[in-house]
């Protein structure tokens, strides 16, 4: 048997002690999984519940899947490259399929102003001219004069990934999951041998609002397009003053494109300026999206804290991992970790832990 | 009210009535494409700014549901304008506004009808008609309007006691795009309180803005879109309040002629 302290990059099955943390995990999303997964890794005996009927299936569905801390570095603050460049290696090793061919960000000429500031933003990337888009994406030759390209950024397919994630936290690390449960109220015996956990890891998002009071919604619609007359290796940010809005290629001709954000917490409902916007700037990529076919539209609410970073918050026997805004899966390996060394350690993370300084 | 400036205000106690309610600080600051609502509500405090502009016709949803935004910007303690943005009919623009006194409990409005998808600019004809409605019902209108003098009148008939015309398109940061239209608007209105709206860039837009005798400037994307949005906060109340300084402070007048500051009055000795 192995050490419970193997590294995450280690692939052997991992048996939790008879007398290990007990640690029921709240929530099936990134935040969930990816705190299982670090947990586990610690030894911990992990249950992990959610109301839903697999894993994956909250706002992490309708994510991106970007991992791109530099180019989000542009409106988001030094933190999250931090988490971001972190959570980036551990999902390049966690799962398979994470191609690691940089992100492009391309603006129509009159916006070329928003292409200047951008790049005054962050840092890690290269001015690409007409010719040099051309070879990074050669359906899109021609089309573009200037762009930035940020050749260390990764992406990912946000479902393919938690559902391996799943699995390997199943077959690797004797994760017990349990779905379409509430996690707090249920009654049944399965519930009440998992309600014994030593530990309460809370990862439910937005539903996490009835004891964290200052978490809000913000709205995120996406679109899933289906083409074969355009092909694009890597996530493609399309800047405008308005509406900004990404391409991320997800193989075998399916494109998603997001994403809205909105200040409000409605679930679900699609409107059509927002497909309108979406639509519009993919159709300035490339006119072939014109043709292409929807596959799917959907929405969900991103959970967010005030200043739109994450948090990890202790309370009583509870660990709350939230507030992932936009920065699911760039953020919640990084916080996973954090959590876990919280837990085992007794670690202290000022950066993430806004309203806890150490009195416990 | 000083008939040579059009100042609405006197010295020494120098505020601004908007529907007889006080106000002291010039500067008011649209809240929307802040990095985060933290920094919002940092941004605001910097400004000194005592009412901000909120726009509902997105993010209320199917059923409101913005509340929670809505709620961090009460609990700020400024005054809200909420704002009917993205609305492009009379019709939307009633009903948005029905809702924003719903929600905020205040009759103001800032009364936005888009006529332009591209440069955003007012439909005058749509809103003089919301306006006059909105003004029946008992709300307090504050339009989005042009420099246009004729439109400005129809406003005024319609029940308005603030003008708003704008600067340049909404988000342009071009600045005063007609400083004569907005100089002839203030000679022709010189008591109606007026405010420079949208399109302005930098804080020298907005101290021109103050000097060419504007009661006050609103503002959103120079701010909210600035690397550092709370300094430049900071940045345009400083402006503002020098524009109005300098407008109390009665300017000089621009001359051809050199007028050395230093007499040249046995200038001959000098050196010597």
């Amino acid at each position: 048997m192995v050490s419970p302290h193997t590294k995450s990059t280690e692939t052997t099955t991992v048996y939790p002690a008879a007398n290990a943390m007990r640690v029921k995990v709240v929530g099936a999303g990134v935040a969930g999984l990816t705190c299982a997964h670090a947990f586990a890794l610690r030894g911990a005996q992990v249950t992990v519940v959610d109301r839903r009927p697999g894993s994956g299936q909250g706002c992490s569905w309708y994510a991106g899947g970007m991992l791109a801390p530099w180019c989000e570095r542009e409106s988001a603050e030094p933190l999250i490259v931090d988490l971001g460049l972190e959570s980036q290696a551990y999902w390049q090793v966690a799962v398979p399929d994470v191609p690691n061919e940089g992100s492009l960000v391309l603006a129509q000429p009159r916006d070329l102003a928003d292409l200047r500031r951008f790049s005054r933003r962050t840092e890690h990337f290269e001015w690409v001219d007409g010719a040099r888009i051309g070879e990074l994406e050669p359906d899109l030759e021609g089309r573009f004069d200037q762009g930035l390209f940020f050749p260390s950024e990764a992406h990912l397919e946000p479902r393919k990934a938690l559902a391996a994630l799943t699995r390997r936290l199943v077959d690797e690390h004797q994760v017990t999951f349990r779905f379409e449960a509430d996690g707090f109220d249920e009654v049944d015996d399965e519930a009440g041998v998992a309600d014994e956990a030593d530990l309460v890891v809370d990862c439910r998002g937005l539903a996490a609002r009835d004891t964290l009071a200052d978490l809000r919604g913000v709205k995120g619609e996406m679109l899933v397009l289906y083409s074969t007359e355009v092909a694009l290796s890597r996530p493609v940010r399309m800047l405008h003053p308005r509406i900004p809005v990404y391409i991320v290629p997800r193989g075998d001709g399916h494109f998603m494109i997001g994403a809205t954000s909105i200040e409000n917490d409605e679930r679900g409902r699609v409107t059509g300026r927002s497909m309108l916007e979406l639509l519009g700037a993919v159709y300035a990529l490339h006119p072939a999206f014109g043709e292409a076919e929807i596959v799917e539209i959907g929405a969900d609410v991103r959970p967010a804290f005030p200043d739109n970073l994450p948090r990890l918050r202790k309370r009583g026997n509870t660990i709350y991992v939230n507030g992932l805004y936009r920065h699911g899966f760039l953020a919640a390996p990084a916080l996973a970790r954090r959590a876990a060394e919280l837990a085992f350690d007794g670690a202290y993370f000022p950066e993430v832990m806004d309203e806890d300084h150490r009195q416990w | 009210m000083d008939a040579m400036t059009g100042l609405t205000t006197g010295i020494g106690t120098d505020k601004v009535t908007f529907y007889d309610t006080e106000i002291s600080s010039r500067l008011l600051l649209g809240t929307a494409q802040y990095p985060s609502p933290a920094i919002l509500a940092e941004a605001i405090r910097a400004s000194g700014a005592e009412i901000v502009t909120v726009s509902l016709r997105r993010e209320s949803g199917a059923a409101k549901a913005g509340q929670s935004f809505w709620q961090l910007i009460r609990d700020l303690g400024v005054k809200v304008l909420p704002n009917t943005a993205g609305c492009k009919t009379v019709k939307e623009a009633v009903t948005t506004a029905e809702m924003a006194r719903e929600l905020f409990g205040t009759p103001w409005v800032k009364l936005e009808v888009i006529g332009e998808d591209d440069t955003l600019q007012p439909d005058v004809f749509g809103l003089v008609e919301a306006a006059r409605i909105l003004s029946r019902d008992g709300f307090q209108v504050f339009p989005y309007t042009t420099e246009d003098l004729v439109v400005a009148e129809k406003l005024l008939s319609a029940g308005c006691e603030v003008l708003m015309p704008w600067g340049a398109p909404i988000g342009s940061g071009r600045g005063l795009n007609n400083p004569y239209g907005l100089r002839s608007m203030r000679a022709h209105f010189p008591g109606v309180p007026l405010v420079v709206d949208a399109g302005v860039g930098v804080p020298s837009h907005a101290a021109a803005a103050m000097e060419l005798g504007y009661d006050a400037v609103l503002l959103n994307t120079a701010v909210a879109k600035a690397g550092d949005p709370v300094r430049m906060a900071r940045a345009f109340a400083a402006a503002i309040a020098a524009g109005r300084e300098a407008v109390l402070a009665d300017p000089m007048e621009v001359r051809d002629m050199a007028a050395p500051s230093t007499p040249v009055m046995g200038r001959a000795f000098v050196g010597s």
